[in-house]
């Protein structure tokens, strides 16, 4: 597919998958180094109909492996998207993590809004960053600027480059 | 075959935004950790551990309860006695509630070293409830007519009073006289002349006296003590608690069953030294309302909130108190208050002073009720230095002009609006609180306190501590001097209310200032006083 804006679009989908990934990669440095952290408090407040499914995930024994798992997600997508490799496996990661949540507190208008800023009807940041991650799913940038870039490409001779 | 410049920028370009999301990540996460280290080891604050009580053991203490009302009900359970019909109550609000934990968190209850050998309750409703439910083929229970008969059995070791307030101190006195050992209820009495009676009868008995302020085990309790010994408030000038209930429950509109009549329940020992009315539902089943029996807000509810401060501060009795009030929500013939501001003076107290010597002395402690809304006003402690809200959970907010943390402010190392210090024991627990009033008596520390993140019945510590005492001759932390500082407080309360004066203390003499032609006891009993007195001087 061409079209006469290409570069245009790789550079803008690239820019979004270093943003999202950037955003990611700190959530989950901030967490990993904050012994203190836990989600327990965003579950254990979780409305809709998952709500039972939240609170049951705040329990003692569980909710470490689930702090534990959202940290390793968290970075996991932060370090795919940020070095441009395996950036598909990480989107759809990335794709889970905000539908969780998302689902934990789904912004319909016949909720309590908890824990919340800005006002939303249905759509939030977290169901637009979901978005984000499935344009970068359906368009890997990691080719053009990343670490894909040596795998998917043969090393340029000097004759290329100076083509180019 | 070679990399070109080009090729590595374009390869490898995310590196080094990954490496300075990583590092900006790390060092904000490690600067907020070394500020928050540097403001606690100046607070130096330490959280309180579980208080170890040693093992109940030998012979199990043989225990017999007298009043088996709601309360009376509340504490054989954190003995470890449920009823049948209390499972099935659970089992009911179960179902509306699943996250309802009360049956879970009852049987996980450590099992005590008691024996419930004897009833004594003058409805016969309510004894042969108990009787239903806890004879057992292992454990017989007799029910006992009156509290005299029960305490000189002999095969009683200990009572449990959960009875009207003017009960109190008579039936403590005769047990202690007889060195049967003593649970009773709050207020410990109902007047003046009691309070000194039972304190004689408390220091002359060899039997174990407590008086069932179960908060004392709440843990945020104990770390609000270290708080303000450390010098975290400052000096501490004004504080305030409240209570906020807005329901029938609250206003001791409890329910009257329908068997109560004349035949089942024992009217005139239900009556005692109260003015002889004739038999009357309303007054036997919301007795908290009428002066003759119990001592409404003051003897009720300012006594949780008066003895909560008394194990944090040691403040002991004010030098003076005022109160005003009246009937204004629940006009329903009752005679004690609903509404009622009380302030207690504390003129030579401190808490520690940040500022030159001799400037900051004395504390007023202002206690504000209603039971006609229910917004919660939490507890607040208001010093030079900070602000402590006091509760199941603890929170310190430092003050704009504290002298004691200017460096901090002014380096912007703390800000007033953020908390220097949060204890919450209960941080990762999901409490499903059924009630307003019992989410009122929650924050108080009055249902449960958190150990190790679990919650605990803060009556079963509190009776565990009972038991050992008499067991282990260990401490009881609410005692006669304890019981004796909350009685006499709650009774200057009811009696500036009702003469619309100031009741002072002398702590030289170690009684009430005497008001000339005013027989302070006399005061205390009468239903109608204020009125009375009011169409005196008119006349």
């Amino acid at each position: 597919m061409k079209t006469t804006n290409e570069n245009g679009v790789k550079i803008s989908i690239t820019l979004l998958r270093i943003f999202v990934g950037w955003h990611f990669l700190y959530e989950g440095v901030i967490k990993l180094y904050n012994p203190e952290w836990t989600s327990s408090g965003y579950l254990a407040s979780s409305q809709g109909p998952l709500k039972p499914l939240f609170a049951l995930l705040t329990q003692p024994g569980i909710i470490d492996w689930v702090d534990m798992l959202n940290i390793t997600a968290l970075l996991l997508v932060g370090i795919t998207f940020t070095l441009g490799v395996f950036e598909r496996k990480g989107a759809i990661v990335g794709i889970g993590l905000l539908a969780l949540y998302y689902l934990a507190h789904p912004s319909f208008p016949w909720l309590p809004q908890m824990n919340v800023e800005g006002s939303y009807w249905f759509v939030n940041k977290n169901l637009i960053e979901l978005i984000a991650c499935l344009v970068i799913y359906n368009f890997p940038t990691g080719h053009f600027f990343g670490l894909n870039y040596f795998i998917k490409r043969k090393p340029s001779k000097v004759k290329s480059y100076e083509m180019d | 075959m070679k990399w070109t410049r080009r090729d590595l920028l374009k390869g490898l370009g995310g590196l080094p935004i990954l490496g300075a999301v990583w590092w900006a990540g790390a060092a904000s996460a490690a600067y907020k950790r070394n500020e928050r280290s540097e403001v606690l080891n100046q607070l130096g604050i330490s959280p309180s551990l579980p208080p170890s009580v040693p093992n109940i053991d030998g012979e199990p203490v043989r225990v017999g309860i007298i009043g088996f009302g709601i309360r009376g009900e509340q504490l054989c359970r954190s003995l470890g006695f449920a009823t049948k019909e209390w499972y099935d109550e659970m089992k009911i609000e179960m179902e509306e509630n699943p996250d309802n934990k009360a049956v879970e968190d009852f049987e996980r209850q450590e099992k005590l070293n008691v024996k419930l050998v004897g009833v004594c309750d003058i409805f016969d409703v309510r004894a042969e409830r108990a009787l239903n439910s806890f004879n057992t083929l292992e454990n017989k229970i007799k029910r006992y007519s009156t509290y005299q008969e029960m305490i000189h059995s002999g095969d009683v070791d200990a009572i449990v009073i959960a009875t009207p307030d003017h009960w109190h101190a008579p039936m403590a006195i005769e047990a202690l006289k007889n060195n049967v050992h003593v649970y009773v209820e709050k207020p410990m009495t109902h007047t003046l002349a009691e309070t000194y009676e039972l304190q004689t009868a408390a220091e002359e008995s060899e039997a174990v006296f407590a008086v069932g302020h179960q908060h004392r085990q709440t843990l945020s309790f104990k770390t609000a003590k270290d708080i303000i010994e450390k010098g975290t408030l400052g000096h501490v000038s004004l504080i305030q608690t409240n209570t906020n209930r807005n329901d029938d429950n609250g206003a001791w509109n409890y329910d009257i069953h329908e068997k109560a009549s004349a035949q089942t329940i024992d009217w005139q020992q239900f009556l005692g030294t109260a003015p002889k009315v004739p038999f009357n539902k309303n007054h036997f089943f919301r007795w908290r309302k009428w002066w003759a029996y119990g001592s409404g807000l003051s003897g009720d509810l300012l006594t949780h909130d008066y003895d909560r401060l008394n194990c944090v501060l040691n403040m002991g009795i004010p030098d003076s108190v005022v109160a005003s009030g009246g009937v204004y929500t629940h006009n329903d013939g009752r005679n004690v208050p609903d509404v009622l501001q009380v302030n207690m003076e504390f003129p030579r107290f401190s808490t520690g002073s940040s500022q030159v010597k001799g400037k900051e002395q004395g504390m007023t402690f202002c206690y504000s009720a209603t039971l006609g809304n229910g917004f919660n006003r939490p507890t607040i402690l208001m010093g030079h230095d900070a602000t402590m809200e006091l509760g199941n959970k603890l929170t310190v907010w430092p003050d704009g002009s504290s002298t004691r943390y200017a460096p901090m402010l002014e380096e912007g190392k703390i800000y007033p609006h953020t908390p220097i210090y949060q204890y919450n024991p209960a941080a990762n627990v999901p409490d499903a609180i059924s009630s307003a009033t019992s989410q009122y008596f929650a924050d108080k520390g009055l249902m449960w306190t958190y150990i190790d993140g679990v919650r605990v019945d803060s009556t079963f510590l509190h009776m565990r501590e009972w038991l050992s005492a008499i067991k282990n001759g260990t401490n009881v932390s609410c005692g006669i001097q304890e019981g004796f500082d909350e009685a006499i407080t709650a009774h200057m309360a009811g009696l500036s209310w009702k003469l619309g004066r100031k009741i002072e203390w002398d702590h030289e003499k170690g009684e009430l200032v005497r008001i000339e032609g005013i027989n302070f006891d006399e005061v205390l009993l009468a239903g109608e006083w204020k009125i009375e007195s009011r169409e005196l001087e008119k006349v």
